[in-house]
């Protein structure tokens, strides 16, 4: 699965993107942010507001019990601030 | 029509290409946005607009395509910079033709509507206190949700 970071869920976790294997029973996006909380301090802190993270799946907006499998692409990033 | 780019662009000459040729065309409404020198206050000397580029073709497509589907329109744009501004650059240009004004008009605050809370860019602004992420604003989920039927991207 490959992971991509955007604005400060970037500067929080440093890093831009990476590629992870998750264990077997992360089968959701809810599932994927709490496996990933457990990685360390810095994505403890990134995820710690849950309100505040937007995720995609494959380029379009993913919502908590949304699926993820290992070929997906998953974005995690905060509310969009263009225009 | 969409573009996403660092370089500056000439609002005279877009509308002057999205209309050329089409005499259907009786209204053209365009909205554009540029970087303030403020922000809640503070001092802004730039900012930098990051974006994640397969998503942000991706729905910048998929609005486009939404408001012709609900306005009888002719011809649309959307210009979107990415990279270092500073105050008084141009940051976004949309533009919706139709025969009317009205749709023109509709159309046009649609676009910016939805492109200001699905488009995936971040605003970086360099302030006196140094970079700041620009937190996202509720008056524009707000003003994104008048159009929505049924929105499938809305937060839950």
């Amino acid at each position: 699965m490959k992971l991509l970071y955007f604005a400060w869920v970037k500067t929080k976790t440093g890093r831009a993107e990476e590629e992870v294997s998750p264990p077997a029973g992360v089968a959701t996006v809810g599932e994927l942010l709490t496996w990933l909380e457990g990685r360390g301090p810095e994505f403890a802190d990134a995820l710690s507001d849950r309100e505040a993270i937007r995720v995609a799946v494959n380029q379009s907006f993913a919502k908590p019990g949304d699926p993820v499998g290992p070929n997906d692409e998953v974005a995690l990033f905060p509310p969009v601030t263009g225009g | 029509m969409i573009r996403v780019q660092e370089q500056d662009f000439d609002v005279g000459t877009e509308l002057a290409k999205l209309t050329a040729g089409n005499t259907a065309i009786g209204g053209l409404a365009v909205f554009v946005g540029l970087v303030r020198d403020m922000a809640g206050g503070a001092g802004i000397s730039a900012m930098t607009l990051e974006h994640y580029p397969a998503m942000t073709e991706k729905m910048l497509a998929g609005i486009e395509a939404e408001a012709q589907a609900r306005w009888p329109l002719e011809a649309t744009l959307i210009i979107h910079r990415h990279g270092r501004l500073e105050p008084g650059d141009r940051i976004v240009m949309v533009a919706a033709a139709s025969a009317h004004r009205e749709a023109a008009f509709e159309a046009c605050q649609f676009l910016m509507d939805w492109l200001k809370t699905k488009a995936p860019f971040w605003k970086l602004e360099e302030t006196e206190q140094g970079p700041q992420w620009v937190d996202a604003r509720a008056s524009d989920d707000a003003a994104a949700a008048r159009w929505v039927k049924q929105d499938p991207d809305a937060a839950e």
